[in-house]
Order: structure tokens, then C-alpha cells, then sequence
């Protein structure tokens, strides 16, 4: 089965449809999402600018990861979860979106970005806790961190736009990106 | 007569701007986003500590003064990019519950920060119990909360 066959099942299930056609459900998981992103964007942007040397000077990067990622990791589980259920409330339409496939893939570049900073010049971390500028590799780990953010919630948002939706005349390169197929039509023609 | 005044400023030039421009208000409103979670942090960060969460071993108000700026900045951002959405569908807003609930949210939250909020963070360490620290930093969740949600739902109306 390919992934769009398994899409289209989903988009198929009993609770997918009942998600869609609801009045406040979906209203609400959005809302959530929305919430959510105070607390895990806002305290991710706080740990970065950290590592630009932008805030809490003071306060040692160590203190930082220790007391604020917990908080981070539960924002993210909201993020991921709640976003799960907007996906699955519209998944065949979303799948084939640009934006989302642009967001995934920045996604994957945000924890790639998390993993080398986290193996790299964080373990060399009592060298530069508190008291100093962060290295060099930490700042652009922080600044590459406030950029994927915002290109993410940039794509995040514009999921809702249905500009590039297949079935609307595009650009062969838009069409292939969003996986579209020669026999799809435009959901809100 | 609130209600002209909607629809003038909705047909100004801005408003007409938005309106007409495919790109213009989610571009917009992704500045509007970011900003949010820039204040998010930022207000969210200091109420935990009020709370005995996150950044606990540092004083308040060193904690308080670092994020001021991107307090204020991040409001700067919200504002600028808020009155060009609204000046987009005045007329629909002036119509919405969930215009008029974030706009004295908005407000009730920025007078609570500024003043009674300010006042507490800035206080020299032991002038105020952890019973007033807690109620201060819930009632900043509750407002700050009603004004994202409110946001939030002027779209679903």
C-alpha cells in the first residue's frame, strides 16, 4: 500500500470524518496547538537566544537545559499530539499540501540541528556554562534553532492556504512537490 | 456610530490593502505568530518561576528585567501587525464575541503586566509570599491565555 492509499483510508475512518464536520472540536485542537506553541516555541526561542549571548546572561546554559527543557519536551508532546489530530481531521488534502511537506521537512532539519549541537559543542559545555560568550558553533546552532522555528510556524500557518492545492493549474515543479496526480481535482473548486 | 467607524476604517487604505492582497494578511499573520510566542516565552518564563517552576534558583527580578525588552518588543510586533488584520475585516470583528473578549483580555492583561505584575517582579526578594507570587503569575496565565484563544477564534467566526 502506498502512502497516499494509506492517507486516503485514514481520511476514510469514521473519527477523520466525524473530526472534520465537527464545530468545536477542531476549532479547539487548533486552539491548543496554537497554545502550545507559547509554551514550546517561546521557551525554545529563550534557550537559543541564550546561545546567541541575547538573554540570561547569568543564568548558566546548564540551569537552562536542565529547568526549562522538561517544559519544552511537554510543549512539544502537546504540539506533536495536537497536531496529529489536525492532521488526521484533514489528511488527504493535507498531505497533498507543499506547505506541510516543506514544514516535515524542516522539522526533521530542527532535530538534526538539535542532535548535532547536543553531541557537539554541548559536551564541551563546563567550558562555556556561565560568564562567557557561547562558542561559535553553539551560536549558530542557536541562530539556525530561531530560524527553523520561524520558517516552520511560517509553513505551519500556511497549511490553511489553498493556493497551491492540487487540481488547481500550477507549476509542474508546485505540482510535483505536493505529490500531486494527474487526476486530482481542487477540494474547494 | 462604533460601528461606522468599523466600516470606515475596514474600507481605509490599509484595510483595502489586506483585503485585496492574496498574501498580505497570512504573511501577517505569521509575524503575528512569532511575536506570540515570543511574549509567550517570555511572560511564561517568569510566571513559572512565580509559580516555583523552570529558572527557580534566580531572583525574579533579575529574571524580570532580562526579558522586559523582549516583553515590550514582542508587544511592539503584536500591535503592529494585529491593527492590519483587524483594519482587514473591521466589520466582521466589530460582529465577533471573540473580538471583544481578546480586546479586554488584551487590555485587562497589559494594564495587570505593566502595573500591579511590574511591581511584584521588581519588588526587592521576601516583600512578597509565595501565595501572592502564585496568584500573580495565575492571573497573567489566565489573561495572556484569553487573549491568544480569543485571537484565536476571531478566525473560526
Amino acid at each position: 500500500m502506498s502512502i497516499r492509499a494509506a492517507v486516503e483510508w485514514l481520511a476514510n475512518t469514521e473519527w477523520s470524518i466525524a473530526l472534520h464536520e465537527s464545530q468545536y472540536a477542531y476549532a479547539t485542537i487548533e486552539s491548543v496547538h496554537v497554545w502550545a506553541l507559547c509554551l514550546f516555541v517561546g521557551f525554545a526561542v529563550l534557550l537559543d537566544l541564550r546561545l546567541v549571548n541575547a538573554i540570561f546572561r547569568d543564568v548558566p546554559v546548564s540551569d537552562m537545559a536542565r529547568r526549562l527543557l522538561p517544559w519544552t519536551k511537554a510543549g512539544f508532546a502537546v504540539m506533536v499530539i495536537s497536531g496529529i489530530l489536525l492532521f488526521y481531521a484533514i489528511p488527504l488534502r493535507t498531505y497533498l499540501n507543499i506547505f506541510f511537506r516543506i514544514k516535515a521537512v524542516l522539522l526533521i532539519l530542527a532535530g538534526l540541528n538539535a542532535f548535532v549541537f547536543h553531541h557537539g559543542i554541548y559536551a564541551k559545555l563546563s567550558e562555556w556554562d556561565v560568564g562567557v560568550t557561547p562558542p561559535r558553533p553553539a551560536r549558530v546552532a542557536g541562530m539556525c534553532s530561531l530560524v527553523l522555528w520561524a520558517a516552520i510556524v511560517f509553513s505551519g500557518r500556511m497549511i490553511a492556504y489553498n493556493w497551491f492545492d492540487c487540481g488547481k493549474p500550477q507549476a509542474r515543479l508546485i505540482s510535483a512537490m505536493a505529490g500531486c496526480t494527474a487526476g486530482d481535482i481542487d477540494p474547494y473548486r | 456610530m462604533l460601528l461606522s467607524l468599523f466600516q470606515a476604517l475596514e474600507n481605509g487604505a490599509i484595510g483595502t490593502a489586506v483585503r485585496d492582497s492574496l498574501w498580505l494578511f497570512p504573511v501577517v499573520e505569521v509575524f503575528h505568530l512569532m511575536g506570540l510566542a515570543v511574549i509567550g516565552g517570555a511572560i511564561l518564563v517568569v510566571d513559572f518561576r512565580l509559580l516555583g517552576l523552570g529558572l527557580r534558583p534566580h531572583p525574579v527580578s533579575r529574571l524580570a528585567r532580562d526579558v522586559q525588552p523582549w516583553v515590550v518588543g514582542s508587544l511592539v510586533v503584536m500591535i503592529l501587525s494585529g491593527v492590519p488584520l483587524f483594519l482587514s475585516e473591521a466589520t466582521k470583528c466589530y460582529y465577533s464575541f471573540a473580538f471583544w473578549t481578546k480586546m479586554t483580555a488584551l487590555l485587562l492583561a497589559i494594564i495587570f503586566t505593566f502595573t500591579i505584575r511590574r511591581s511584584v517582579l521588581f519588588a526587592p526578594d521576601g516583600r512578597f509570599s509565595p501565595r501572592s507570587y502564585r496568584a500573580v503569575a495565575l492571573t497573567s496565565i489566565a489573561l495572556w491565555s484569553a487573549v491568544g484563544w480569543g485571537g484565536r477564534w476571531i478566525g473560526f467566526s
